[in-house]
């Protein structure tokens, strides 16, 4: 197996086993959506538009005490390695459903009965982690189009590579690494809103990369707001609570 | 998963008469929260298949087939053999599952039972290479749900495991001119353990394993864990648009250690009695 950590306890791209990718969100990115936002996490490249709320269509999908969210987490054909076929594969599929998941507990979709919103995720560079940074982008997505939420929704990925429970895995870091653990919370309410796992953990590294995973979300939570912050209120104000 | 048609007023009314059952511990079923269903499993029920068992978690009932073939490993693993999981909910399953191809239910059942036989390493792959970088064995495992009353992932993962753990298959080797042969000596497949799914619901407060139709119908979020014979995670997937607390998620897996071991169990018991024939 490859090594992904070197003698010094570094990763292959430099980072500690605790630290975090350099993150960058922009809010407000796309003129014709409702609300919209751009992230980078490493190599992450993903845009999100929201529209809504809005007639719903099909009108059978329409439910009369709320709103229903849709999400198409969807990737670019260029943004991975080998070239990706444009139709939906199942892995997409799947994630646009735990994406939808894990957003919808913030949302407060009773507000608005009988309408649609709709959440598109495209991935323009896919780097490891692109569900987890997709979902931090999309809650920006949501605010920014001014839909009623609970709390903001906030996600990262904790895993283990090369023996070591590390963060924010790398394309590299998780397809050769031994775990990858998305998990996504409500970082003002404490709730866990998404959780998946694939390989293997003890139940000691488990408990270490969960604390490690809501602890990165605090940190991630605190960009999320300045990027509306920066928006709303001015970049001279940001600080000044 | 759902397969109870949701009213809005009818879902409310029965989730407060769900939460304060539950709130006395009970169900309605009379199991306590912890309990699962009486589960049977039988194995080798198709004689075409490679292995085969069909599954009973109550009244839940699937049955799972393995076909092992010849095929192209993928390019980036060029050296190992093949796992396709794929499930399909029968319209003769429930009064609600239509034809067609799978919605995002079937594909995240699939995709979640594939994880816990994949990342676990049941099957070791690389025992099925034949011309490594061109032909390798295949192993398709497909489920086909045949009545639906809730957890279904928990019963196609029992299904799955049972009937990889119960393939046979001729011995494949390549002959001194390249060429892919079968022996008449019949083998199973390289198998390194068992690993298995536990999958909890939240209602309320409550936290329940084995949900049935009624109680996935109202419940606030659903956990799956799958266990691997050395007691440790090896998949994980939360579902349904609900929230869980750090320490339910915790909880939660405390709770699947400790049912992962009784069900592996049942399952290996199952596997003894058919090797004996």
């Amino acid at each position: 197996m490859k090594e992904l950590i070197d003698e010094k306890g570094l990763r292959i791209d430099g980072r500690r086993v605790d630290e975090l990718r350099p993150l960058k969100i922009e809010v407000g990115v796309l003129k014709n959506a409702d609300g919209s936002s751009y992230i980078e996490m490493g190599k992450n490249k993903i845009v999100v538009a929201v529209y809504g709320p809005k007639e719903v269509h099909p009108k059978h999908q329409a439910l009369p005490d709320r709103s229903v969210l849709r999400c198409r987490y969807h990737m670019a054909p260029f943004s991975t390695d080998t070239r990706k076929p444009p139709q939906p594969s199942r892995r997409e599929i799947e994630i646009s459903k735990v994406i939808r998941e894990a957003l919808e507990p913030a949302l407060m979709l009773e507000e608005y009965p009988r309408t649609a919103i709709d959440v598109y995720l495209e991935v323009l560079q896919a780097d490891g982690g692109s569900r987890c940074a997709g979902i931090t982008a999309s809650a920006v997505a949501l605010a920014d189009a001014g839909i009623s939420m609970r709390d903001m929704v906030v996600a990262c990925a904790a895993g283990k590579a090369s023996g070591q429970v590390v963060i924010d895995l790398n394309d590299v870091e998780d397809k050769e690494g031994e775990a990858d653990m998305p998990i996504a919370i409500m970082p003002n309410l404490n709730q866990l809103t998404l959780f998946q796992l694939d390989g293997i953990l003890t139940p000691e590294e488990f408990e270490k990369a969960f604390d490690m995973a809501i602890n990165a979300c605090r940190t991630i939570y605190d960009a999320q707001r300045k990027a509306l912050m920066d928006k709303y209120f001015g970049k001279a104000e940001v600080g000044e609570e | 998963m759902s397969a109870v048609k949701k009213s809005i007023v009818v879902e409310q009314l029965r989730k407060v008469q769900m939460i304060e059952l539950l709130s006395k511990e009970k169900r309605l079923d009379n199991r306590g929260l912890m309990d699962f269903r009486p589960i049977t499993i039988e194995t080798g029920v198709i004689e075409k298949a490679n292995g085969s068992a069909r599954v009973q978690v109550g009244n839940t009932q699937v049955i799972a087939g393995v076909k092992i073939e010849i095929g192209d490993p993928f390019p980036d693993t060029p050296d190992k053999g093949l796992l396709v999981v794929n499930t399909e909910v029968l319209p003769l399953a429930s009064a609600y599952a239509e034809p067609g191809p799978p919605d995002e239910d079937a594909i995240e059942l699939a995709r979640v039972v594939d994880r816990g036989v994949r990342e676990s390493h049941m099957i070791d792959l690389s025992k099925l290479a034949l011309i490594p970088g061109k032909k390798v064995l295949a192993v398709f495992v497909d489920v086909n749900v045949l009545n639906t009353d809730g957890n279904l992932l928990d019963a196609t993962s029992y299904a799955t495991v049972a009937s990889i753990a119960t393939s046979k298959m001729p011995r494949y080797y390549v002959d001194e001119n390249g060429q892919i042969k079968q022996s008449d000596e019949i083998i199973p497949l390289p198998i390194n353990g068992i690993p298995v799914s536990v999958t909890m619901a939240r209602i309320g407060d409550a936290l329940i394993v084995d949900p049935t139709s009624e109680e996935e119908a109202v419940m606030d979020a659903r956990i799956t864990l799958v266990l691997d014979e050395d007691g440790n995670l090896c998949a994980g997937q939360k579902g349904q648009p609900g929230t869980l607390t750090f320490d339910q998620v915790k909880l939660a897996t405390n709770i699947a250690k400790v049912k992962a071991k009784e069900i592996r169990e049942i399952i290996k018991g199952e596997i003894t009695k058919y090797a004996k024939g």
